[in-house]
């Protein structure tokens, strides 16, 4: 089974790779940015099985962007993965910080706090107009390793850098959910009291998956800096939390892979309705979650499972 | 939950490669939609479809592209522009929303360069659209021109080869208000602004009190006001300004702020007491009418709407615009058509023989060009080319009881060298500079 698992996950990563030299460059940039966001999205699910929803992902994703900007102008860094590591690493480390308040809350309370955490960063870089307020600042021309690609070059080798980070992070997620602290996520979720009195601290094991969803946030949000070119404190407003909790609720929480499956359906729909309904195309995003909820509820990632259990019927 | 994640991994390649045949499906209908070569010339006009910033400039810049559009493939421009489409080409428009993240606004640029293949792309409101799109389209050698977006920034950061802005950049907007408000109202002795907390109002309120630190020293600031973008109550504000003694109010605010700021103040009586000076308040006359206060400076990002000088290209663009859309075009509109024309001027200046210029031989005409438009005269002097200047105007409101329709007095213009930098300066330091090398 462990062994099918594998596999499956490892075509699925060779078929996307493939993908990267056959399909035109629009569909490459399209599907890194969607994938930056599945990290994201991916940190969302961390957070969900245990209960928690959080509507200010976005202060880390902005705090990933901004820091990949910023040193990028001002330390003249230029190597991407030194730039994304950094960026995945300041959002953790704020989330480190303000976890000690957030670990604390509980449903609506826990939003609302992240929700309102997030809104101030917004503030703070509005009101900056050395860098740019809302107009925001260019991301250099990231460069590999010394290697120094342009035009269709540079895509493909941020789709793949891309990939390469969502492979790892999905890898390492998918151990930590079979680990103890991320099997007790549902338990935590459904009675907190029981989980405590097994001799483990609540507390603790949401600070960890606070600071685990910030650092996958902020990898997401550098690595869409670097393929966007541009960062603005739009990354940060509450928009942007809710778009990515909706791409949650689009994917399920069922599994790490739904996290960039349904990033990357969301990021597919949209395009094709702005191309579709140019003066209309919310009304198509939103009858699209709609019909998810309603004939999905949890999400794409069950028509997996489904397809899934159809087979097993067959062959016991 | 480890079952779940066992069962549920192997469906993952087949989802993803459901989705990537599906997107790879996409690419080669599109491709057999283009048409031959030479035959048509594909435009992206990019605006706000959707959200608060549509109704105000969004749509008037749309509907610019749409008629402008409509009447160039008719080729029934008065001349010199009255060739058919671009070059005898027809022109063929694909319109695409400028709402969403700017991740979106750029992959949506990408979508129309690399997916829909379109010739060039003209468009964008807000000034973080186009620093965002400005480094793709040069990476992708694809011809941009920006209609409405006004910071300075995008030729002052480096120059640029294939992106172009016919329209003027914002500083005008607020060194002419300075003088203007210095040539009517040479005794105010303390000035306020009102800007909304965001960069348009912070870069504007920054170069109108510089400007008037240059030409006025001895005038000064009172209340620098910032409230929340589209707040829509501004009742803390007017108090505030009721116990301000300034004779004049700088706000940069437009459309639905606007509008809700104007009624709020009237109900206090606040424009009896100073003098408002809206730098894009011509977008509103039409909506405001009567409510607008007379009195107030009134101007239009350019000499556009009721400042534009008069010729027959104006007046054309008047009354095609006004018959089809029931309301007379504002800047916005007058913008876009300014920008489209630039562009057919140098695709038709590229375009020797019957084949289709490249990108590269449009762009190189349409560097420096000069050229006759709604709007009066344009030339592309600053930015290494790519960056219009004109004239610019700035009036005084009027509601006319007897005619009933809102009019613009008083008008002053200033030429195009007065408020705008050289060449090759920045315009942030020009005006700290003492605006040195302006010809009035």
């Amino acid at each position: 089974m462990v062994r099918g698992d594998r596999i499956a996950a490892g075509s699925a990563f060779l078929a996307a790779a493939v993908a990267g030299f056959m399909l035109p460059d629009w569909i490459i940039s399209l599907a890194t940015i969607a994938f930056a966001n599945g990290l994201v999205v991916l940190g969302l699910i961390v957070m969900w099985r245990a209960g928690l929803v959080s509507f200010g992902q976005a202060l880390y994703y902005c705090m990933g962007g901004y820091a990949v900007a910023l040193i990028g102008r001002w330390g003249g860094v230029t190597d991407a993965f030194l730039l994304v590591l950094v960026g995945g690493l300041s959002a953790a480390g704020i989330s480190f910080v303000i976890g000690f308040l957030l670990a604390r809350y509980r449903e609506i309370f826990f939003a609302m706090l992240s929700l309102a955490l997030s809104m101030i960063l917004y503030g703070l870089l509005v009101k900056t107009e050395s860098l740019g307020s809302t107009d925001g600042l260019n991301v250099i021309v990231p460069t590999f390793l010394g290697y120094a690609p342009h035009q269709e070059k540079l895509i493909v080798a941020l789709y793949f850098l891309v990939l390469v980070v969502c492979a790892t992070a999905a890898l390492l997620v998918g151990a930590y959910f079979r680990s103890l602290a991320g099997a007790l996520a549902i338990p935590v979720r459904d009675n907190e009291l029981r989980v405590e009195f097994l001799g483990m601290s609540v507390s603790r094991l949401i600070h960890t998956k606070l600071v685990i969803s910030a650092l996958l946030a902020g990898t997401g949000g550098a690595l869409a800096a670097l393929a966007v070119g541009h960062v603005d404190p739009n990354m940060s407003y509450w928009t942007t939390s809710g778009e990515f909790v909706f791409i949650t609720i689009l994917a399920g929480a069922g599994s790490v892979g739904a996290a960039f499956v349904g990033s990357l359906a969301f990021e597919s729909v949209r395009s094709f309705a702005f191309a579709m309904l140019p003066q209309l195309w919310e009304i198509l995003l939103g009858s699209v979650l709609l019909l998810t909820i309603l004939f999905l509820p949890q999400g794409l990632g069950s028509l997996i499972e489904r397809l899934h259990w159809g087979r097993e019927a067959k062959a016991p | 939950m480890m079952m779940l994640l066992r069962r549920s991994a192997p469906g993952h390649g087949y989802f993803w490669f459901v989705l990537f045949g599906s997107l790879l499906g996409v690419a080669p209908t599109q491709a057999q939609n283009t048409a031959p070569p030479g035959a048509t010339v594909k435009l992206g006009i990019v605006s706000f479809l959707t959200g608060p910033a549509a109704a105000p400039f969004g749509i008037p810049g749309r509907n610019g592209a749409e008629i402008m559009i409509e009447a160039m493939n008719a080729g029934k421009v008065p001349a010199p522009f009255d060739k058919v489409g671009f070059g005898g080409s027809t022109i063929e428009s694909k319109y695409i929303d400028e709402t969403g993240s700017t991740a979106n606004v750029v992959t949506e640029f990408r979508n129309l360069v690399q997916r829909d293949q379109v010739d060039a792309v003209v468009g964008y409101v807000s000034s973080g659209s186009c620093l965002a799109v400005t480094p793709v389209a040069e990476e992708l050698k694809a011809l941009t021109v920006f209609y409405d977006c006004g910071t300075p920034r995008i030729f002052e950061e480096r120059p640029r080869a294939y992106v172009f802005r016919v329209s003027p950049h914002a500083t005008m907007d607020n060194v002419a208000a300075a003088r203007y408000l210095l040539a009517k109202k040479s005794d105010i002795t303390s000035y306020s602004g009102l800007n909304q907390n965001y960069a348009w109002g912070q870069d504007s309120w920054r170069d109108f009190a510089a400007a008037m630190q240059v030409l006025a020293p001895k005038i000064v600031v009172d209340k620098a006001l910032f409230p929340k973008l589209f707040a829509g109550e501004y009742g803390t504000e007017i108090s505030t300004l009721l116990t301000s003694k300034s004779q004049v109010l700088h706000t940069s605010f437009y459309d639905g702020d606007l509008e809700a700021f104007i009624y709020q103040e009237q109900a206090r009586a606040l424009d009896k007491r100073m003098t408002i000076l809206a730098t894009t308040g011509e977008a509103a006359i039409w909506r405001l009418r009567d409510k607008m206060p007379s009195g107030t400076i009134i101007g239009a990002r350019g000499a556009n709407g009721p400042l534009a000088p008069d010729s027959e290209l104006n007046r054309w663009f008047q009354k095609i615009y006004s018959d089809r859309y029931g309301t007379p075009p504002t800047y916005p509109a007058y913008q876009m058509a300014m920008s489209l024309l630039g562009l057919k001027l140098a695709y038709e200046k590229a375009k020797t023989g019957e084949a289709k210029p490249i990108t590269d031989q449009v762009a190189a005409a349409f560097k420096g060009i000069e050229f006759e438009g709604p709007s009066g005269s344009v030339k592309l002097a600053i930015g290494d080319g790519h960056q219009g200047i004109s004239e610019t105007a700035y009036g005084t409101y009027r509601f006319n009881k007897e005619t009933n329709e809102p009019e613009i007095v008083d008008i002053v213009r200033f030429p195009a060298e007065c408020v705008n930098p050289p060449a090759g300066v920045n315009a942030d330091g020009w005006i700290k500079g003492g605006m040195k090398g302006a010809k009035c």
